[in-house]
């Protein structure tokens, strides 16, 4: 694997749970790798299926969504049916060549700021070991 | 969209005989756009049973309601309150209007004002023809964009039969043969040789002869 | 074209080089079977074959296969008609075995006509599958023993297969390709729809030359003696991808009254005696629709007798 590979990874994260995770995992100084791109939303519920594709499309080598444990969903149930697009998701990459595990869903309390952490690294070294998105191989010619 | 045409009003007539109090429920989908079934259509039922039950000195009482459609449960839902305190109830969607609201309130008595058609789409102003068979397979692409299943009278997938005549199909002059319009397509493209191709029996299974079918979202089924 | 595919004596006729003439017979409405004798009786000795049609024109008659295996015990050879209409592919196989066991040998496979033109309109509309799928269907089933699914047939059918070809239907330039497809799929021999366009049918014959089409199957010229100018002008308006030239109706009319149907049968023999010197054509096919006492008469004028 080439050594130089940073992969670049967006994370969703719902507002009331895993991104206030993050901020605690800020705050008690644990470290997670730089390169992962944090985007707050209300709800994971609000995640959809074209966003998680359209990062895939545009680069992104992992993308993940992180939201509040099952059944404790501030705005009820969004993080369940998110879950269920994320599967989706999954199955399409495979239907096209590319590996699912680059699109993941966790699930977290916002007491969990190291939690978030063991997420954040479990899956930047997931990514590292796949390599870069086969969209960002060039092709030789 | 699903193409509907309305019974005869003897036949609907007939339906609500010995009723004396109904309902009619319009759908603001599919029937709306072949003007079978809308709120236009809902009014002009009632009026016309109006006429003839006044002429009979049996006089019928009518209500009215569009629904924006009647093949999903949260509009169905909408009727709730009052569905029941009717005779019977006339549905002007589709096949499947009556069935969901006969599924959701089993006490009341459900009947079918239109007989529902194919799958088409509007080929001039107020006509509509037959586009699909809703074969569960499609491959119009492999005929120019034409489908075969639906639009020959005998589903030949290696046509045309030998009555296709002056382009029109043997079993009428107003129904056009898809075969003539395939080939003529081929040869004006120099393709002919592309329809030397056989093609093999089509697997049925996906069409409605493989039994009564079922389609699911995961990514939304809960 | 050399092997021989089922021992029928159309198939010995053809391959012989001799000049095929068959006939055809519609079985009765109903379980006559001494009518159907009756007419088999005129054929026999008159021609190598007799088609035997299968609910023609949509009408309910007794199924081909059962008229066919009558043929066999009369000694009358059988072509067993199946239309695409009225089965689906197990019924198709299933009738296939059937009537090779009862001694069939020949087969013809068509669409059919559709059911609205027929005694039983409502009837459901099958056409499982088409007529170019069944040809190559029972060519499986002979050359390679094996049902739709690939699986092994307990003793194959070796039926010699037929399939028609109307030359006079639309579009014209396309015929002579679906005759190509029809053989590729395996079609042995073939029967055209009945000619009177003699022009038209020179140019489809030489379309077929050309293309290499009479090596590798038997054509057969379709003839229909005409009775009647009623019968010519009906062929002309009310059936589908039938082409009556207009001087053939004034020929007939021109004979006089009384005189139409010895007109009918001169115009049938002179068209005979064309094909057997045209170039492709391999015999001919005399569809003497309710006029089968006539055969034996029209075989002999047109020196069709002894048959070989």
């Amino acid at each position: 694997m080439d050594k130089d590979f940073e992969p670049q990874i967006i994370a969703f994260c719902c507002k009331y749970c895993a991104y206030a995770a993050a901020d605690l995992a800020g705050s008690m100084r644990l470290n997670y790798p730089s390169n992962i791109k944090i985007i707050q939303v209300p709800c994971t519920g609000r995640v959809d299926i074209i966003h998680l594709l359209r990062a895939i499309e545009d680069g992104a080598d992992g993308v993940y969504v992180a939201g509040c444990m099952e059944g404790d969903c501030h705005f009820v149930c969004g993080n369940i049916k998110t879950r269920k697009k994320v599967e989706y998701v999954k199955r399409t990459l495979s239907e096209l060549g590319i590996e699912p595990e680059r699109v993941e869903m966790f699930n977290l309390s916002s007491a969990m700021g190291p939690r978030f952490a063991e997420i954040a690294n479990q899956m930047a070294e997931k990514i590292f070991e796949l390599g870069p998105s086969p969209l960002n191989i060039k092709q030789v010619a | 969209m699903i193409v509907a045409d309305r019974k005869p009003l003897s036949e609907i007539l007939d339906m609500i005989a010995d009723r004396n109090k109904i309902l009619i429920i319009g759908c603001k989908g599919c029937v709306t756009v072949c003007n079978v079934g809308g709120a236009k259509e809902v009014q002009i039922l009632a009026a016309s049973l109006n006429i003839v039950r006044k002429k009979e000195g049996h006089p019928l009482e009518v209500d009215q309601i569009t629904i924006e459609r009647q093949c999903d449960p949260e509009y169905i839902e909408q009727v709730k309150s009052t569905i029941n305190d009717y005779d019977a109830v006339i549905s002007m969607a589709c096949g499947v209007g009556p069935q969901f609201l006969s599924e959701a309130y089993p006490q009341q008595k459900f009947f079918p004002a239109v007989n529902t058609k194919f799958f088409g789409g509007a080929t001039s102003h107020g006509v509509w023809e037959e586009r699909c068979a809703g074969c569960g397979t499609c491959v119009i692409h492999n005929f120019d964009g034409l489908c075969p299943v639906a639009r020959c009278s005998k589903s030949l997938m290696n046509g045309p039969c030998g009555g296709s005549s002056s382009g029109y199909c043997e079993i009428s002059k107003e129904v056009q043969c898809v075969w003539d319009m395939i080939v003529k397509k081929k040869m004006e493209q120099g393709r002919l040789d592309d329809l030397l191709c056989f093609t093999p029996a089509k697997n049925w299974r996906t069409s409605r002869d493989g039994g009564p079918r079922k389609s699911v979202r995961e990514e939304l089924a809960i | 074209m050399n092997d021989i595919k089922s021992g029928s004596n159309l198939e010995r006729v053809l391959k012989s080089g001799n000049f095929a003439f068959t006939g055809e017979c519609g079985p009765p409405k109903g379980a006559n079977v001494e009518h159907l004798k009756e007419k088999l009786a005129f054929l026999k000795g008159n021609v190598d074959a007799v088609n035997i049609t299968d609910n023609q024109t949509a009408v309910v008659r007794m199924s081909s296969w059962a008229a066919s295996a009558i043929a066999v015990s009369e000694g009358v050879e059988p072509n067993f008609q199946m239309v695409c209409r009225d089965r689906n592919r197990l019924s198709m196989m299933s009738d296939v075995l059937g009537a090779y066991s009862m001694g069939i040998r020949n087969m013809l496979c068509l669409s059919g006509d559709h059911q609205i033109f027929g005694n039983h309109p409502e009837a459901k509309n099958v056409y499982d599958i088409d007529s170019m799928q069944l040809i190559n269907l029972v060519k499986t089933m002979r050359d390679e023993g094996k049902f739709l699914n690939g699986e092994p047939i307990d003793v194959s059918p070796k039926m010699f297969i037929g399939a028609a070809s109307n030359p006079f239907a639309d579009p014209f330039e396309f015929r002579v390709y679906r005759l190509a497809k029809k053989i590729n799929a395996g079609a042995d021999f073939v029967q055209t729809q009945c000619i009177y366009n003699m022009d038209k049918f020179r140019k489809f014959m030489k379309m077929a030359v050309d293309m290499g089409l009479c090596e590798k199957c038997y054509i057969l010229a379709g003839v229909t003696p005409l009775k009647s100018v009623g019968m010519a002008q009906y062929m002309a308006k009310q059936v589908p991808g039938m082409d009556v030239p207009p001087e053939l109706i004034e020929r007939l009319r021109g004979a006089g009254k009384g005189k139409y149907a010895e007109e009918g049968i001169k115009i049938a023999i002179e068209q005979i005696e064309e094909f057997k010197q045209m170039e492709g054509v391999a015999g001919v096919h005399l569809m003497a629709i309710e006029w089968e006492h006539r055969v034996a008469e029209i075989a002999e004028k047109a020196g069709m007798l002894p048959r070989p």
